[in-house]
């Protein structure tokens, strides 16, 4: 289906990737939204106050980070596309609610504008070190869906992607921006609502009494109904079967938390979504997302005019990890060169899937503002030796 | 019906359509109250003219955040604390459903109390059902926040000396537009209020006081379950319109119930229904919900 043309702002604009992001909540078709602000993503949730008394949507300013998670998960289970948005601290705060949301299987999209870290860190200031909060942070075991957007062209269209992976697969996805990206203000195109890709979910048509929450499809993905849609169902974020009953054994908890984990492993390779450029017979390739994506260009052309045979690898999703690409690409190449604001997160999969055939070289930045291209294109330099 | 035909397996229970029995027996110890609480909330769900299938029960952790799994309606088991925050996103995307939070003191006392006291004052159109049983029961007996002074718990093995919160001052102070409190021995009362509450646009709470004899009781030696109904029932004062300053609960003392306060506020839809219209005029449509 295509969207909602009510909340599509067709047409072309000068907006930062917060304001970006929350028109592309808009488009995807989000009518809930609760939220808490926090620097710097507050500008997403300030949009949205505005335009959805336009749109027929509710906006929320709930009392902290705890609730709006929680908000949002009962806002998509009544039916409605559920969004919230936060920065590190906040998305501490998230962190059980999204395993609520992981368990009981909701769409519903959240993003983190990351900011320095740990705690309070640098409010105002870039980062990208909540990669594996995004994708441990949560108790237990669980997989998930993020994506990393590296312009407010991307914020917007990534959303959408986002809001469009949750319904498909039916767990929360991560939209992980940075407040570069956040921040920085760029032309943004948004198309019309007919040219809108929208996944709709995956609703129960049968008979209201023979509805299994948790039955799961071939897909592995239960079909959903909407809390006032006739079944009368039961979900909890205990282990459950496939009533949505808990039921407190190791055997349940093998069949309920191993099919969370599948439907998500086993279908990696079609959700993976990879910017590839220049990456055959390349010796070194530069693995990189959000704004450091943007950065690793220069360092690229550096290398490039030298003589280097370097490619890059942009990960648009992050989450789930594009294992199969780099376990290929490490038998053909020297080194995977990784630079991100935090000191050794995405490079550790890198490393991990790497297995030994090529290096990983990790570009650390602490945080604060983005690499220097020049360190980039010293380490694209040493893999290539 | 001979009293035969009532013992026999297919006569159906009255309330069978109202409860998941394909999940009795429960998990409540003998002389709980909760099973006494949930036939109320039924019975007052039978008198409510509101279809069952527009009903959603929403229940935190604890004895009482089980309460959403026998009830066959909508249910959501939900996290610690957040029941209140999980049904307000319920009730905003669709306010044609009637959202009812059944839960524990500790769960929307202690740890939810910031989203209790944030929904009220929002005047959120859900109801809260607390069940208070003056102890963290499902974990063995710590103090909650509505702990009555000197009382034992495993947490304070000396006597509580913290201060409890009265459930109908908090729920007063922070403009909820109904509050009552009965016990789980005033079954018609409570399904009463039960019954109020339901039908009040409106942030409205039911404070229910539980027998919790594995814990609470046994403690503090006061005997089986029935020892506390018996002390309900010599010890409970009904009075209706009570100021609610005046409503502490003192270890093993004389307990106020009644119906406190009912009145009228906007509730959050109304309030921003209302405002939009005042600022955006015509061009502004009600909000309804965004369920298509």
């Amino acid at each position: 289906m295509t969207a909602d043309p009510k909340g599509v702002l067709t047409g072309e604009h000068y907006l930062d990737g917060d304001h970006a992001a929350a028109e592309g909540g808009l488009a995807a078709g989000c009518r809930f939204f609760a939220g808490y602000p926090i620097t710097p993503s507050t500008e997403v949730a300030e949009r949205i106050a505005a335009r959805f008394p336009k749109v027929g949507g509710i906006f929320v300013q709930m009392e902290d980070e705890l609730a709006s998670m929680a908000a949002i998960l009962g806002g998509s289970w009544a039916g409605a596309k559920s969004m919230t948005v936060t920065s590190g601290p906040g998305f501490s705060l998230m962190m059980e609610n999204l395993g609520l949301g992981i368990m009981m299987e909701v769409p519903t999209v959240i993003v983190n504008v990351q900011r320095g870290g740990p705690s309070t860190g640098l409010p105002t200031l870039p980062g990208q070190a909540d990669m594996m909060q995004a994708r441990w942070g949560s108790h237990g075991d669980y997989e998930l869906i993020a994506v990393s957007p590296s312009s407010p062209q991307e914020a917007f269209d990534y959303v959408i992607m986002a809001f469009n992976f949750s319904e498909k697969y039916r767990v929360p996805a991560l939209v992980m921006m940075d407040e570069c990206v956040g921040h920085m203000t760029e032309k943004v195109v948004i198309p019309r609502p007919e040219d809108i890709e929208i996944t709709p979910r995956k609703a129960y048509t049968g008979p209201p009494d023979k509805y299994l929450p948790y039955l799961p499809d071939k897909d592995m993905i239960p079909w959903m109904t909407r809390a006032g849609g006739g079944t009368r169902f039961h979900t909890t974020g205990l282990t459950h079967d496939e009533k949505g009953y808990p039921v407190m054994n190791a055997e349940c908890q093998e069949k309920c938390v191993h099919r969370l984990i599948d439907k998500i492993r086993t279908k990696a390779d079609e959700i993976v979504v990879l910017d590839e450029e220049k990456v055959d017979g390349a010796d070194v390739v530069v693995v990189s997302y959000g704004i450091s994506s943007r950065v690793a260009v220069p360092a690229i052309e550096m290398a490039r005019k030298e003589g280097i045979k370097v490619g890059s690898l942009k990960m648009i999703t992050v989450w789930p990890f594009p294992e199969n690409r780099i376990r290929a690409l490490a038998k053909k190449v020297k080194a995977f060169v990784v630079p991100e604001i935090n000191y050794g997160q995405m490079s550790l999969e890198v490393e991990r899937c790497a297995c030994g055939n090529a290096k990983t070289i990790l570009v650390p930045h602490g945080g604060g503002w983005v690499h220097e291209a020049k360190d980039i294109y010293q380490a694209i330099k040493g893999g290539a030796k | 019906m001979t009293k035969q035909a009532m013992l026999t397996e297919d006569v159906p229970h009255p309330m069978d359509g109202l409860l998941r029995m394909d999940r009795i027996p429960h998990i409540w110890c003998p002389t709980c109250g909760l099973g006494t609480i949930v036939t109320a909330f039924a019975a007052a769900l039978e008198k409510i003219e509101i279809p069952l299938d527009d009903v959603a029960v929403v229940s935190g952790i604890g004895c009482t955040g089980r309460v959403a799994g026998y009830i066959k309606v909508d249910s959501f088991h939900t996290t610690h604390g957040r029941a209140i925050p999980f049904a307000t996103g319920l009730h905003l995307a669709n306010p044609k459903l009637k959202v009812v939070v059944i839960s524990g003191d500790g769960d929307l006392i202690s740890i939810g109390g910031n989203h209790f006291i944030h929904a009220a004052r929002r005047n959120v159109d859900i109801t809260v059902v607390c069940v208070n049983n003056f102890i963290y029961a499902m974990t063995g007996g710590q103090v909650a926040p509505t702990t009555p002074l000197k009382a034992n718990a495993s947490t304070m093995p000396y006597g509580n000396f913290e201060k409890p919160f009265s459930i109908p001052f908090l729920a007063d102070s922070c403009g909820a537009v109904y509050i009552a409190r009965w016990t789980a021995l005033h079954v018609r009362r409570l399904t009463t209020a039960l019954t109020e509450a339901l039908a009040k646009p409106g942030f409205s709470v039911v404070e229910v006081i539980s027998p919790c004899s594995t814990l609470y009781s046994r403690r503090n030696r006061l005997g089986t379950g029935l020892d506390l109904m018996k002390f309900y029932h010599d010890n409970c004062v009904i009075k209706h319109g009570a100021d609610t300053r005046e409503l502490d609960i003192g270890f093993q003392e004389p307990i106020t119930v009644g119906k406190f306060i009912d009145r009228e506020r906007p509730t959050y839809i109304q309030s921003m229904n209302t405002w939009y219209g005042e600022v955006f005029g015509d061009e502004f449509k009600p909000y309804e919900g965004s369920i298509k």
